[in-house]
């Protein structure tokens, strides 16, 4: 049997590290672009469009991620389609975000004042104009906290994509315990590396949300 | 495509099915009710508690709220019999939802708690209340109605993030569809039955939450 040496066992769970944060960061693009269509959908002045996006929303936030990665990854099978489980894992988790930040992002139009839409729609805006220069950009400040808090969500969903067999940090985790019989040390390193990659994102969001109070407690 | 859709075995392995729907409801009304209990235990500690235990439960709570459920189910199920503490899956699983949950909905409560008026506790202090009777009657019981629906969907969250058990052989829902999964080798119909069931789980449960929040508080007006 091949001894691991403490150093060896962070070394291969830092190396699995990296796909936890290249899948998060595809994820977190991927339904944040994902999201914003969705968004745009909720909101639309047709009421079909408005119907598809709520029940997509209902849909995405009413099941669970794994169900979500199985169906992706062997549902997408019945195509004839080889699917890889980063391409599952990957295709899943954008879907899943978009539903999220889709409905957060709405509660933000929304807190935007009713006049803004009025006054805008006054100066002979279209609607794609007015969102584009006058309700995203008034949207985007206080999306921001929140949407950053959600990214820690992202980032623990990936963990899931392991059970679909996408070797990331909860993975290799496994396979390390499995190697070395210490799942004590093992996973209690695993969620540090976690803790690391998400309080820094938590606490962002934290600080943000608070930096936004006080501006909104001065005007 | 020439895969051909077949949902008849569907009869044959309902017992299972209905056995893992169970499973999933006992382990959310286990770990709903303890997992609340221990939020406002820790909500209380970090608003009014002493001192020195306040960085214990912050410390608690950002730890379970930044690592992924599944690999602290992993910590209490294979990684705590190394500390002598042998348990089995649903027990492992429980617990890991009550340490979930109750980490969330402390953070929800004390934003419930904050958001009580300051002269409030002056109000109850004034009654020669104690602090905790003032605590009990005065700050928690309207706290918890105005966070209700945030606390309703953590519980929702947590119902469907609680089919990741099956991955300690937890025998919930999940565990039903690999189970049928593997034996019939028809593992879209059985995951889109499954999801469909959590969707319908989820709808009920949120609309269940509802009914006992309206029950719980009656006749309070809303803040």
């Amino acid at each position: 049997m091949i001894e691991f040496t403490t150093w060896d066992i962070i070394r291969n769970l830092l190396l699995a590290t990296r796909w936890t944060v290249l899948l998060s960061l595809v994820s977190f693009v991927g339904g944040g672009t994902a999201g914003l269509l969705l968004l745009f959908l909720r909101i639309s002045k047709r009421k079909a469009l408005r119907g598809f996006a709520r029940y997509y929303i209902e849909l995405f936030q009413g099941t669970p991620l794994l169900m979500q990665l199985f169906i992706a990854f062997f549902g997408l099978g019945l195509f004839g389609i080889d699917v890889p489980a980063w391409l599952a894992a990957g295709l899943a988790l954008i879907l899943w975000t978009a539903s999220f930040l889709a409905e957060i992002w709405r509660g933000c139009v929304e807190a935007v004042a009713k006049g803004q839409w009025e006054a805008s729609a006054s100066l002979g805006m279209g609607r794609f104009q007015q969102m584009r220069y006058i309700i995203l950009p008034q949207a985007l400040k206080v999306a921001i906290p929140p949407t950053v808090g959600f990214s820690v969500q992202v980032v623990k969903g990936t963990a899931l994509t392991s059970i679909i067999g996408f070797v990331e940090l909860s993975k290799a985790g496994t396979v390390v315990t499995n190697a070395t019989f210490q799942p004590f040390t093992i996973y209690g390193l695993v969620a540090l590396i976690y803790f690391a990659l998400c309080w820094p994102l938590s606490k962002s969001s934290q600080i943000l949300e608070r930096k936004l109070n006080v501006a909104h407690r001065n005007h | 495509m020439s895969y051909h859709f077949e949902f008849s075995w569907l009869l044959q392995y309902y017992p299972q099915i209905l056995k893992g729907i169970l499973i999933t409801l006992e382990l959310i009304a286990i770990g709903g009710v303890l997992g609340i209990s221990l939020g406002i235990i820790c909500a209380w500690t970090r608003a009014l508690g002493p001192a020195w235990l306040k960085p214990v439960v912050a410390g608690y709570v950002e730890l379970i709220r930044n690592t992924p459920f599944l690999i602290q189910l992993f910590f209490i199920f294979f990684g705590l019999p190394s500390l002598g503490l042998q348990l089995d899956e649903l027990t492992a699983a429980n617990i890991a939802m009550v340490v979930n949950l109750g980490a969330y909905s402390c953070e929800i409560i004390r934003a419930g708690i904050q958001a009580t008026p300051r002269g409030q506790f002056e109000a109850g202090a004034s009654l020669a209340m104690t602090p905790f009777e003032t605590f009990r009657h005065v700050v928690l019981v309207p706290s918890l109605q105005r966070i209700w629906p945030a606390l309703s969907s953590q519980v929702v969250i947590v119902m469907l993030g609680s089919s990741v058990v099956s991955q300690i052989a937890a025998e919930d829902l999940t565990f039903a569809a690999n189970f049928i999964q593997s034996r019939t080798f028809r593992a879209f119909e059985a995951y889109i039955v499954s999801t469909a069931i959590y969707l319908v789980l989820a709808i009920l449960l949120r609309q269940v939450l509802g009914i006992l929040g309206r029950v719980i508080f009656p006749g309070r007006l809303a803040r």
